[in-house]
């Protein structure tokens, strides 16, 4: 401990007015404090503050990301090794897997970072940490064979127009991570939608198996015609129960229902994450689900009638639901807004993957409009509150 | 008479309770009235360094009120008057004789006190140096005597943390509280409310015997016993309304002076925290210096904080200062070490105080912690939504609130409740911000910035 803290103060000086590294103070700062907790004290009243800093805040959320992001490197190579006939044990499996995410994660992590410290260096402020989450966020709604510099363009735009424009963390509209997600589908469609991406396997060298589709489940059950779109989904392979533990491909985290469940659960205990959200966001899209269903004819398209609870475990319903719409800074952030909120982007993911055969994934969009929509909403709750005041007798 | 059951709210469990007893002190060598204590006070020096003082001798009154004193609690000389920044007074020490001498003023005594009328009260309280105990809202200022207040409130009880024991505090003072309560009546074409724990209805024998009041009972977590949360469940106030508000002791401090017009000095005071030897109540004098009240104390930590009130909204005195003229209590908890932790911002937590659920200490709460004056932290930008509200008790959006003062938006800072509160309202909203926000510091700025555009 004595040890770091020698080095650290050793090379203070450099980062400290006057210092050579004097515009790196913030990189210093942020390294510093992550590997050593501040020893600064209060000044007045309140003489003792909680012990919960934004670090330990966002690290939650890191923590709670983590079985989705090991799960992931697994379902990478099992997806591989299914399309190309093998069978393959669990760590065959998951070592391919790891090198296909880790890459994509430390370059949306470097890239991202270069940004975050870049702005801070530029505005003379501290790095948030808000980062740690938005750069392991990123690539995880990314298919696998995600080129890594279009996935750097894509941290890029997320971070810089996402948040630094409208004035770094806290102050950002958008979820940044989405942000990043949303530049890439429409810059590179062909790189994040279709059913060729999902699962990586070298065209030249891999022999596919006979009858391979690639397609996501989500895919399959719009795209089906003439049959039930559960019927469709059973015979291209796909179970509920396999979708629930996420044995499907799809964006690298949102396969696994089960795991991203263990996360909400990590958010929703310790706190960090808002249970409101997530409970109105499923209920959001369980009402909207059941009200096409009631409507659904047999000249309707057969998604229409696909049970609602499958679009629960469909796509990336279940990852937007439980770390994306719960973001705290683009969220709603009065209570009743947060039902509201959270309700609207339930009902419109599965609102634009029913009626929009061309977009089947709602739920990227549906959040980025909501995050829009969400100042609004608090706008007219904080009116509520003032009227109420106002109108007191 | 009602009965508010408040849900929302944190308490803050510290090591270092104060023992439930009092220990007389001898009478203090030392003690300062603090300007500083009375917020937005400008104050007028009487007096000079050597200058000869009795008990009740004005030592400085208010710019915007003359006739309002600020009188010496003993009898001595004039030992130092400390300025800070800007010349601004900011102790004016005494030495104590011991001789207690002092004139008495010519006061209605017991029964006179019922008929007297507030125009003759108001100009004795001013001139015998207990008018400050009154302090207005909006505001959370030293009331100026020109106001009607709608009506006046007295919280009965403090949930701060480490908060001496009310019915110590009270102990005696039964007939003095009765005569405040019989002056402060006059004062307001309202009630007169008084604030009970609903938990110990009976706890203290001046509460329960009180006539002439309105009471309610609160029960809940911190800040339940605050005043400006009792008054936004009890009867808020509208815009152009003014209150009063009274701590109890300063309700007993005025009737005493009315019944025998002398100002009224002993108070019990709690020395508390993890810091002290023997946490213990003391009855000592108004504003005496710590280096008194510790005398047969000690502290255990080697770079200690002293403050006076509570570890949420009391203020930091050295170890040669004195106690403030509001506070019946000197918290002790030591510095943040200096020591960095590896790390240390991602360990569990088992010992750690903390409102979070990150924290293991909210699994396996223990019944009270050891807490220091780290920051946790550094400033950042607002991370985190809906928790402010858990810990404010009122229907309030505090980081709106905040926003609004920060753009100075005057209309939306009053709509959305800024005049509701004071900075003790929000301590708890600072206290768990992951972003070390001041709420305090920013609802202060907008009060001030609305009092002076009037």
């Amino acid at each position: 401990m004595n040890f770091i803290e020698k080095i650290m103060e050793k090379q203070r000086p450099l980062f400290e007015k006057g210092g050579k590294l004097e515009r790196f103070y913030p990189m210093f700062e942020a390294g510093e404090t992550i590997l050593l907790w501040t020893n600064e004290r209060t000044k007045k009243g309140p003489h003792i503050r909680d012990g919960l800093d934004t670090k330990r805040f966002m690290m939650t959320v890191v923590v709670a990301l983590l079985p989705v992001l090991i799960f992931s490197m697994y379902n990478v190579g099992l997806q591989h090794f299914k399309a190309i006939g093998q069978s393959a044990g669990f760590m065959d499996a998951f070592s391919f897997g790891a090198w296909k995410v880790l890459p994509l994660v430390l370059v949306s992590y470097a890239v991202g970072g270069f940004w975050e410290v870049l702005f801070a260096v530029l505005r003379k402020h501290e790095v948030n940490e808000g980062f740690l989450v938005t750069g392991l966020l990123f690539p995880l709604t990314l298919p696998a064979t995600m080129p890594l510099w279009q996935a750097a363009l894509g941290i890029t735009f997320g971070v810089v127009i996402g948040k630094e424009v409208f004035g770094g963390t806290g102050m950002n509209i958008l979820n940044p991570a989405l942000t990043g997600r949303a530049f890439l589908f429409f810059a590179y469609p062909g790189r994040i939608s279709g059913d060729q991406v999902w699962t990586a396997f070298h065209s030249a060298t891999d022999k596919l198996v006979d009858g391979f589709s690639g397609a996501t489940p989500l895919l399959v059950a719009s795209n089906a015609t003439g049959e039930s779109a559960t019927h469709a989904l059973s015979s291209h392979g796909f179970t509920f129960m396999d979708m629930f533990y996420g044995f499907i491909p799809g964006s690298l985290g949102e396969t696994s229902t089960l795991m991203i469940l263990i996360g909400a659960l990590i958010l929703i205990v310790t706190g960090v994450g808002s249970w409101r959200i997530m409970l109105s966001t499923l209920l959001g899209g369980l009402f909207m689900g059941w009200l096409f269903n009631v409507l659904a004819g047999p000249e309707n398209s057969p998604i229409m009638s696909l049970p609602a609870y499958y679009h629960l475990v469909l796509g990336g319903f279940a990852l937007g639901a439980v770390f994306m719409a719960t973001d705290p800074v683009s969220a709603a952030q009065t209570t009743t807004g947060k039902w509201i909120y959270g309700f609207l982007i339930g009902v419109l993911a599965v609102l634009i993957r029913t009626v929009n055969p061309a977009y089947p994934e709602g739920m990227m969009l549906a959040i980025l409009f909501m995050n829009v929509f969400s100042p609004l909403i608090d706008y007219y709750v904080v009116r509520a509150n003032i009227k109420r005041r106002l109108s007191r007798a | 008479m009602s009965d508010f059951r408040l849900k929302r709210g944190f308490d803050i469990k510290l090591v270092g309770e104060a023992e439930k007893r009092v220990v007389d002190l001898p009478a203090p060598r030392l003690v300062a009235i603090k300007p500083s204590d009375f917020k937005g006070l400008k104050a007028k020096l009487e007096v000079h360094e050597g200058d000869a003082v009795q008990c009740g001798t004005p030592l400085f009154y208010a710019k915007s009120n003359p006739d309002i004193k600020f009188v010496s609690p003993v009898s001595g000389t004039v030992k130092a008057v400390k300025r800070g920044e800007r010349r601004a007074l900011m102790e004016i020490i005494i030495e104590n004789d011991g001789k207690d001498s002092g004139e008495a003023l010519a006061v209605p005594g017991r029964e006179g006190i019922k008929t007297a009328g507030r125009e003759k009260l108001q100009a004795l309280m001013m001139r015998g140096g207990v008018w400050p105990f009154i302090i207005r809202r909006p505001f959370g200022k030293m009331a100026l005597g020109d106001d009607a207040p709608r009506d006046i409130f007295i919280s009965g009880m403090d949930t701060g943390p480490l908060a001496a024991d009310m019915a110590l505090v009270m102990q005696g003072l039964e007939d003095d509280f009765q005569a405040g309560i019989d002056a402060l009546a006059q004062m307001t074409g309202g009630k007169v409310y008084l604030s009970l724990d609903a938990n110990a209805r009976d706890a203290v024998a001046a509460f329960s015997q009180a006539a002439g009041v309105e009471k309610n009972y609160f029960s809940g977590p911190h800040p339940a016993g605050n005043v400006g949360v009792q008054i936004h469940h009890i009867k808020p106030i509208k815009s152009g309304e003014v209150v009063w508000t009274v701590k109890p002791y300063g309700v007993a401090m005025i009737g005493r002076f009315l019944k025998t017009g002398l100002f009224p000095r002993e108070r019990v005071v709690a020395v508390a925290g993890s810091s002290v030897k023997e946490p213990v109540h003391y009855k000592t004098v108004t504003g005496a210096s710590l280096e008194d009240l510790f005398a047969q104390n000690g502290v255990t930590d080697e770079e200690p904080r002293y403050i006076s009130g509570n570890v949420l909204t009391g203020s930091r005195v050295l170890k040669s200062g004195f106690v403030g003229f509001y506070d019946n209590l000197v918290s002790v908890i030591p510095e943040g070490p200096k020591e960095r932790k590896l790390l240390g911002w991602y360990l569990p937590g088992f010992k750690e105080l903390s409102h979070s659920r990150t924290f293991m200490s909210r699994w396996f709460p223990s019944k009270a912690y050891k807490v220091n004056t780290l920051l946790h932290g550094a400033d950042r930008a607002f991370v985190m939504s809906g928790d402010y509200e858990s810990v404010l008790p009122m229907d309030i959006y505090p980081v709106f609130l905040v926003k609004s003062v920060l753009a100075n938006d005057f209309e939306e800072m009053e709509g959305l409740g800024i005049l509701e509160l004071d900075e003790e309202d929000v301590a708890l909203c600072s206290y768990i911000c992951p972003s070390k926000f001041d709420f305090g510091g920013a609802i202060r700025q907008g009060l001030d910035l609305i009092e002076k555009e009037g």
